[in-house]
């Protein structure tokens, strides 16, 4: 077994949580990869911002319809009961507390909630597109992301460095390591990989993990 | 009543330097391409418009459509949330250059201004960038024991919107996900400027499946087989050109 979950895994084992008939909303990049791992016999709904309800997966190359896209401007199809809706209905959608579950990536994540996903400071063009949005209103907001950065700094924090995306909003983090709620301002640890002890994982993660109950084994197929 | 009008040249004839003009689309679904070339085209002719502050979602992508709007010097500011794409480079470089102003707006938020604009609600509510950067300045109010920021109307003298159909009083249909902005962007405009595929008799679209009323409409020209901004970027086209 790795030592840690690969982005396929991450995005399995959110997939996993998604309940029959749930209104969902996946970020742009990394979290579209969710829509790939439905567990049979369970449908769910994807919006995208721009204006679908209910779209599939990108068509054959040379089929695509340039009017048929995505809020990541890539080519998608259409399932059986889609719809389609102008701007301000989207984010009605999304603001008003319609969507199930919204599934984000992540610089950084704060054990009060704060989510940090747009913005990694002052340089460059900034661009926030519907992130700021879309982390208000989801019944839940769970974000996917390795547990550290690149260079092996952890990625759940007590306070977020970065500009924030959004206050107190995130309720799940599925890392490259474990599985995470936020309760109550803290990190409870719900699944952790069943090679790394509690220690090795609390000193990859830069605030307190609280265990409250049991701490189940994250299993996660080769995928 | 008849809005039409004959060509694309006479359906951008009003906009002057200093305006704010609204522009359809999301990334090139529902960008009204050909109204964006002739507005081009007249101010490479006369040096007029000039100082536009443009309303979009992006901020163009290659050098066609919205970018050679941005490239040809007549954009003084740009009201949008998401200035970047493919190859955003006509925007980036006068962006650092200090040569064009930018306000970032939520995506969401940037709709229901619109939206507000539109509908005569001056200003609104929303939890979307509360406690962010983007809510600096910005007044915040608690309701129901949540915090909100308080976002203002956005309105424009004119809109540059393309639709599916249209029909002579203006109701419009639009195609798949080109939707976007466009019907929010015909109300919240002084005069709405619609580019259609076909334009239709009043009565050739059924009321059922007319999704903006042409209450909202002031003038649809045809552009009967519109240019995608994906299949011009692909060809690497430029607008104008060589000349």
């Amino acid at each position: 077994m790795s030592t840690k979950l690969t982005n396929n895994q991450i995005a399995w084992r959110a997939a996993q949580d998604i309940h029959d008939g749930a209104y969902v909303n996946l970020g742009i990049g990394f979290p579209e990869k969710v829509a790939q791992y439905q567990p049979p016999g369970r449908e769910a709904i994807f919006h995208t911002e721009n204006g679908i309800l209910n779209f599939g997966e990108a068509p054959p190359a040379g089929q695509e319809d340039w009017d048929l896209i995505n809020a990541g401007k890539r080519p998608v199809t259409l399932k059986p009961g889609a719809s389609f809706f102008h701007h301000a209905d989207s984010f009605a959608m999304v603001r008003g507390g319609h969507l199930d579950v919204a599934i984000l990536g992540a610089y950084e994540v704060a054990e009060n909630g704060d989510l940090a996903n747009w913005s990694t400071g002052p340089k460059g063009i900034p661009a926030v597109g519907g992130a700021m949005d879309l982390v208000h209103g989801a019944k839940r907001v769970a974000v996917i992301t390795d547990h550290v950065t690149k260079d092996g700094k952890p990625k759940l924090l007590k306070r977020c460095s970065l500009p924030l995306t959004g206050v107190g909003c995130v309720t799940r983090v599925y890392t490259s390591l474990a599985v995470v709620d936020i309760e109550g301002g803290r990190f409870v640890l719900k699944e952790k990989l069943p090679t790394l002890s509690l220690d090795e994982l609390q000193a990859v993660t830069g605030a307190e993990l609280l265990v409250d109950g049991p701490v189940a084994d994250l299993i996660v197929p080769e995928l | 009543m008849d809005k039409s009008v004959a060509d694309l040249a006479t359906a951008v004839a009003g906009i002057e330097d200093g305006m704010t003009v609204m522009i359809g689309g999301f990334g090139g679904a529902g960008a009204p391409i050909e109204l964006i070339h002739a507005l081009i085209d007249r101010y490479r002719a006369s040096g007029h418009p000039k100082d536009l502050t443009i309303v979009n979602n992006n901020a163009g992508n290659g050098h066609v459509g919205l970018a050679a709007l941005i490239e040809a010097g007549m954009v003084r500011k740009l009201i949008c949330s998401f200035p970047r794409s493919a190859d955003p480079v006509v925007f980036t470089d006068l962006y650092l250059a200090g040569k064009i102003e930018l306000e970032l707006v939520p995506q969401g938020t940037l709709a229901e201004r619109i939206r507000a604009g539109g509908a005569g609600i001056p200003a609104f509510y929303t939890p979307s960038s509360y406690g962010t950067d983007l809510a600096k300045g910005k007044p915040v109010a608690e309701f129901e024991g949540r915090s909100y920021v308080q976002e203002r109307w956005l309105k424009a003298d004119v809109a540059l919107v393309k639709a599916e159909t249209a029909d002579t009083h203006g109701n419009l249909t639009f195609r798949a996900a080109a939707r976007n902005f466009n019907p929010l962007m015909c109300m919240a405009s002084k005069v709405a400027v619609v580019q259609a595929s076909r334009i239709v008799p009043a009565g050739g679209i059924d009321p059922e499946i007319v999704v903006t009323p042409g209450i909202f409409v002031q003038k649809v020209v045809e552009v009967a087989h519109p240019q995608q901004e994906e299949d011009l970027n692909r060809a690497n086209a430029v607008y104008p050109g060589a000349v």
